[in-house]
């Protein structure tokens, strides 16, 4: 994904001068076709994120749409107060690229893992949260949220080749995607772990448990009529994250439904232990934190709720 | 840029009088910056208009010192008698930290160690633009305890910013003590040399050679930083360089006092 997010911002900065990218020193393999293509709107700032930030605070105020670019746990908790104060104070179209959600980073360690990175961006009033289930969601996501007036974070895959057919690329801030019919319950997904929460469906429908599907690529606002909509018309919800179990969309949906008065019953599967340092690849870590598709299916299936 | 020039004695009584009234304190940060902010909107700083997209930017990164901003822009005639007045009142624009939303403000600030970047990237802006626009950034000595400040200051110098000239208010004195005791951060001139930044310093309660310090630091083709040795609470004999004037509001018998000194003084 992240490769394919690269490639639509080199599309967008062809038209638009106003882009600008900046890194904090990652990005190999990724970046290097918007630095050959627009050298004089590409800076590697060096391993200084908090500096970026205020780099990119300086540059929205003057009219551009800075780009600031990491892994993203660096590009969202490291420079925390310089994104709150900066863009989000400022309302600046400030954009924050974090790439490598959960633990995409597997083998590199907990400092690596994304597990709270919009669960505390979503807390600032002005940062739109755009998180996409694949490539051509991503691409789409940007098109249409990349000037936007206030800071936009996009939490992007590390993963290459995602693809969700029955997404169809589609991305509007207001929607939520239904990408599977069902009758008896609800999977709310996020992000790229939304090929697991698919495939613990389909799990499910062989066993005559069907759930709806659908996708929620946008927090804070996220969509919310369409979250309502859809939790008036289930017992039981699931949300799927590559996330702490608290804070992102596990919570958003908790709000809804008390905020709402609704009585639906919700499940949130996400990282709801503290992660210990044992190494290992993306896949075996979801399974440890019961984040794979067994363990979605399983929740599911043992909700008192269904 | 207005022609007008800014009285330094007027910042101070300014300073007291809106310091009293909101029963606020802050007053010596305000007080050490007085004739720092004097010469750049008097002699330095081009703005034609706060809204003017070429006008020079001003990030006063030390925000709790935004009382002598305030009186600053009062006295250039964008901001009203009656804005100054609501200074710290319920619903003004004016708090003890100065917000974007109030004209002439370009940053808002508050925290340390922001500011620095915020220039860096207006002057990266302006270099983007073509634009001959400077970008000034004025930052309290302690404030360099930030490790942020350093990671701006080697993104300037290694991209040659020469239009970004950085002010350090060296007065010496923090929060909770003398900043020799709390943490050291001499010498300033080596350590900004050695970062690659030109250091040029100066006394910085001597408006002449304020003017020559910011007319040295637009040559050059680096970023240049104003060393400006102050005190806290200048102008005023019973708060210079005292920790409590960080924090304190006056009385009415040291306000008393303190305009009388202030007044003799012009």
């Amino acid at each position: 994904m992240r490769k394919y997010f690269a490639r639509a911002l080199e599309d967008i900065a062809r038209d638009d001068p106003r882009v600008v990218l900046l890194t904090a020193d990652l990005g190999f393999g990724v970046l290097e076709g918007f630095a050959r293509d627009f050298p004089d709107r590409f800076f590697n700032v060096g391993v200084a994120e908090a500096n970026m930030a205020g780099l990119a605070t300086g540059l929205a105020e003057a009219g551009y749409i800075p780009f600031m670019y990491s892994i993203a746990t660096f590009a969202a908790l490291r420079p925390y107060e310089q994104l709150r104060n900066g863009p989000g104070l400022h309302h600046f179209p400030a954009r924050l690229v974090g790439v490598g959600g959960g633990f995409e980073y597997g083998t590199n360690g907990l400092t690596h893992a994304a597990l709270e990175d919009y669960g505390v961006l979503r807390l600032q009033p002005a940062m739109q949260i755009v998180v996409p289930a694949d490539d051509a969601q991503a691409a789409n996501a940007l098109h249409t949220t990349y000037d936007m007036p206030g800071p936009v974070y996009y939490r992007i895959s590390k993963r290459e080749g995602l693809h969700i057919p029955a997404l169809g690329g589609r991305f509007h801030p207001d929607r939520a995607e239904c990408i599977l019919d069902g009758e008896d319950a609800l999977i709310l997904s996020i992000g790229a772990i939304t090929d697991e929460a698919l495939a613990a469906a389909e799990l499910l429908h062989d066993e005559g448990i069907r759930p709806t599907v659908a996708v929620v690529s946008s927090l804070n606002p996220g969509p919310n009529e369409d979250l309502k909509a859809l939790l008036t018309r289930f017992p039981v919800a699931l949300t799927v994250e590559a996330h702490y179990a608290s804070g992102g969309l596990g919570s958003v949906v908790a709000e809804l439904i008390a905020d709402n008065g609704m009585g639906c019953r919700l499940h949130r599967c996400g990282v709801s232990d503290a992660p210990d340092a044992l190494s290992g690849s993306e896949t075996y870590l979801n399974n440890r934190h019961g984040i794979d598709r067994t363990s979605i299916a399983r929740t599911l299936r043992e909700s008192p709720g269904l | 840029m207005s022609s007008k020039k800014i009285n330094p004695a007027s910042l101070r009584r300014i300073i007291l009088e809106e310091s009293k009234r909101a029963h606020v304190g802050h007053i010596a940060s305000a007080l050490s910056v007085t004739e720092i902010i004097s010469v750049l909107y008097s002699d330095v700083l081009h703005i034609a208009r706060p809204d003017d997209p070429e006008r020079d930017r001003f990030v006063l990164s030390k925000g709790h010192a935004a009382l002598a901003l305030y009186a600053a822009l009062t006295l250039k005639g964008f901001l009203t008698l009656e804005d100054l007045h609501s200074y710290c009142g319920d619903g003004s624009l004016l708090g003890v930290h100065p917000e974007r939303d109030l004209v002439g403000v370009d940053f808002t600030t508050g925290s340390l160690g922001h500011g620095l970047s915020f220039a860096a990237g207006a002057a990266l802006a302006a270099r983007l633009d073509g634009s001959p626009r400077r970008t000034y950034a004025l930052l309290s000595d302690a404030e360099c305890n930030e490790g942020a400040v350093w990671e701006a200051a080697m993104f300037a110098a290694h991209h040659r910013l020469c239009n970004l000239t950085a002010v350090i208010d060296c007065n010496g004195q923090q929060a909770l003590g003398k900043t020799a005791d709390v943490l050291q951060m001499e010498p300033q001139t080596e350590r900004w040399q050695s970062f690659g930044w030109r250091p040029i310093e100066v006394d910085g309660h001597d408006p002449v050679a304020l003017q020559a310090a910011f007319a040295d630091a637009v040559r050059g083709e680096t970023p240049s930083v104003v060393l400006a040795r102050t005190s806290a609470g200048k102008g005023v004999s019973f708060m210079e360089d005292k920790v409590e004037w960080h924090y304190l509001p006056m009385t009415d018998e040291q306000y008393a006092s303190a305009l009388n000194e202030v007044a003799a003084d012009r």
